[in-house]
């Protein structure tokens, strides 16, 4: 089945139909999210209730618009924040390792590839709860030793920071590495050649080459620490990232409150999703 | 130049020995010691299986244990089957720029959060939902039908979660395989069955496994889709994990039941990548 050998009208038919649903399918849920966030009721459901933008700019009850709910705006701006301290370590390690396993051989260095994979491979949740134990054993330890508290090691941001870390690091490490695979070191040689120091030669002629797969990588890192759920539900403290406080709504029951938000983190995600695309076929 | 080089490995190594133990090793190390103790007074902790004999005696965690991993290993069929002919399509059949925007459609929906794409579904299926007003519109039911909090939505859910990790692995591997080969193929007699058990599935088994791996991963891990989707009685194995430690403080018992979904994935994973002779490296990095 490839365009050059002639198929019955029947089956190429039955084949195009099956692909739209497809995309029927991947489309829908998005699309009544989409869709429920104008709905001008107290619920995302039928019946529709009329059109309105109260869910966004609404300022008094029942309808208080995203722009106006201090919740869920705060929750946003943990969010942010979290996403882009994990996304700064993980470039920065991943960089590290990148260059560690391209350029170096040294007894272990298979098995420490492999290490640096099986983050991939261990359920979140696992990760997320491996983490916690290790962090209250520690700061117990601590505490029983010199009576300091460390609150650091406590459930809140930085242990969530460090969950996300744990494993957003090995997709930085594997983004950064095709490329730098990719990497003519003879123009590093020529670099040398010309006088420059190892460090200079790196700096000026392989990190400006690596720049699209830095910056591919930090985005990469920040949605998906941005839309992270498993990991942060077990080391999260007080202040809750977006997706803890919105998953704490919905069991609560859903209001149109929801649907909103959701649309505007589906554009924001693609338009961040597009300008990468777009910065990275430039090269 | 020597001294030079040792530096520089010494340097790129103390981040990756940091990250790796103390994010990674000794967590684990320690969750297991964790799970190996029981308490037997007071903040009086004794080394014993205890926690895994509660696991292995009680038969509703053994029965939630055995139905997760059956219905992730489901769940990666399911998406693999539905998968399969999309792959085949964006990587064979579609050409330019047909090609590339139906590969964007593809991972459009994976780049806002699994909570929003569950929130749909919640939409969709509940009884006040759009697809149970639009059965009742078409006269082919009387009266709202609930259709959430049942294994089905759960099974719909977690294959519509993980769809892109089986498609773009697919359309990887498929797009390397010369259009020439299928040719030389259907010359040589072959039909379109054939072809597709002797030439293309075996071409494109390196996908089907790392996507594979990567669905039954997320399914079993997933604790969002079962909770949403299949309400109270969803019966999910990190549901139990999640309980022990959040809503009982059992530390000991929680340890011990992540150390066991560590195991059955491992387990999983490692029996998968030896059938089909692919090595981790090869199917991740």
């Amino acid at each position: 089945m490839i365009p050059t050998i002639p198929q019955s009208r029947f089956v190429r038919r039955t084949y195009n139909a099956y692909i739209a649903l497809f995309f029927i399918y991947l489309g829908l849920p998005l699309l009544v999210v989409a869709v429920f966030a104008f709905n001008d009721g107290q619920f995302p459901s039928l019946p529709w209730e009329g059109f309105t933008l109260n869910w966004f700019f609404g300022a008094e009850r029942p309808m208080i618009g995203v722009f106006n709910e201090r919740s869920i705006l705060s929750a946003i701006g943990t969010s942010v924040f979290v996403g882009l301290s994990v996304s700064a370590l993980s470039v920065a390690v991943g960089l590290s390792n990148a260059f560690l396993f391209n350029r170096y051989q040294f007894r272990g260095r298979g098995i420490f590839y492999v290490l640096m994979l099986l983050p991939l491979v261990v359920p979140g949740i696992v990760l997320g709860i491996s983490i916690l134990v290790f962090s209250s054993t520690a700061a117990n330890a601590v505490w029983d030793a010199v009576k300091w508290d460390i609150e650091v090691l406590r459930p809140g941001l930085v242990l969530v920071v460090l969950g996300q870390f744990s494993f957003i690091t090995t997709i930085a490490t594997l983004v950064i590495s095709a490329r730098l695979q990719k990497f003519d070191r003879t123009l590093e040689d020529a670099a040398l050649n010309l006088g420059a120091t190892r460090l200079t030669a790196i700096r000026t002629i392989t990190i400006p080459y690596l720049s699209s797969a830095l910056i591919g990588a930090f985005v990469v890192a920040f949605l998906m620490s941005f839309e992270n759920f498993n990991t942060t539900l077990m080391l999260v403290g007080s202040d809750a990232p977006l997706t803890i406080a919105m998953f704490d709504r919905l069991k609560e029951g859903s209001t149109p409150l929801l649907n909103a938000v959701s649309l505007l983190l589906m554009v924001g995600s693609s338009l961040l999703a597009l300008a990468m695309l777009s910065f990275q076929r430039k090269d | 130049m020597r001294a030079e080089a040792k530096l520089g490995l010494a340097l790129l190594l103390t981040p990756l020995l940091l990250w790796l133990s103390l994010l990674i090793i000794i967590p684990h190390i320690n969750m297991l010691f964790i799970a190996l103790r029981e308490r037997v007074a007071v903040a009086t902790y004794e080394t014993s299986p205890a926690n895994f004999l509660t696991f292995f005696r009680e038969p509703l965690y053994m029965w939630t244990f055995v139905r997760t991993a059956l219905m992730s290993v489901m769940a990666t069929v399911i998406t693999l089957v539905i998968a399969f002919p999309v792959s085949y399509y964006i990587a064979k059949i579609a050409k330019g720029r047909r090609k590339s925007g139906l590969f964007l459609l593809c991972l459009v929906p994976f780049w806002v959060s699994e909570l929003v794409r569950t929130f749909g579904w919640m939409i969709l299926l509940r009884e006040t939902g759009v697809v149970s007003n639009v059965l009742q519109y078409l006269g082919l039911v009387q009266g709202p039908v609930e259709m959430l909090y049942n294994d089905a939505a759960i099974m719909v859910g977690l294959v519509y979660t993980s769809m892109l990790f089986m498609v773009v692995p697919l359309v990887t591997t498929m797009e390397s395989l010369d259009d020439a080969v299928i040719e030389a193929g259907y010359d040589l007699g072959g039909s379109g069955p054939s072809i597709l058990r002797e030439i293309i599935i075996p071409h494109a088994t390196p996908g089907i496994v790392s996507g594979s791996i990567v669905v039954f991963m997320l399914s079993l891990g997933n604790y969002l889709t079962p909770t949403m989707l299949g309400g109270k009685e969803s019966l999910w194995f990190t549901e139990l994990i999640y309980s022990q430690f959040i809503v009982r403080f059992n530390w000991e018992l929680g340890a011990a039941f992540g150390f066991m979904l560590l195991i059955l994935s491992s387990v999983i994973v490692w029996g998968m990548l030896r059938l089909t002779g692919q090595t981790l490296e090869k199917t991740m990095g």
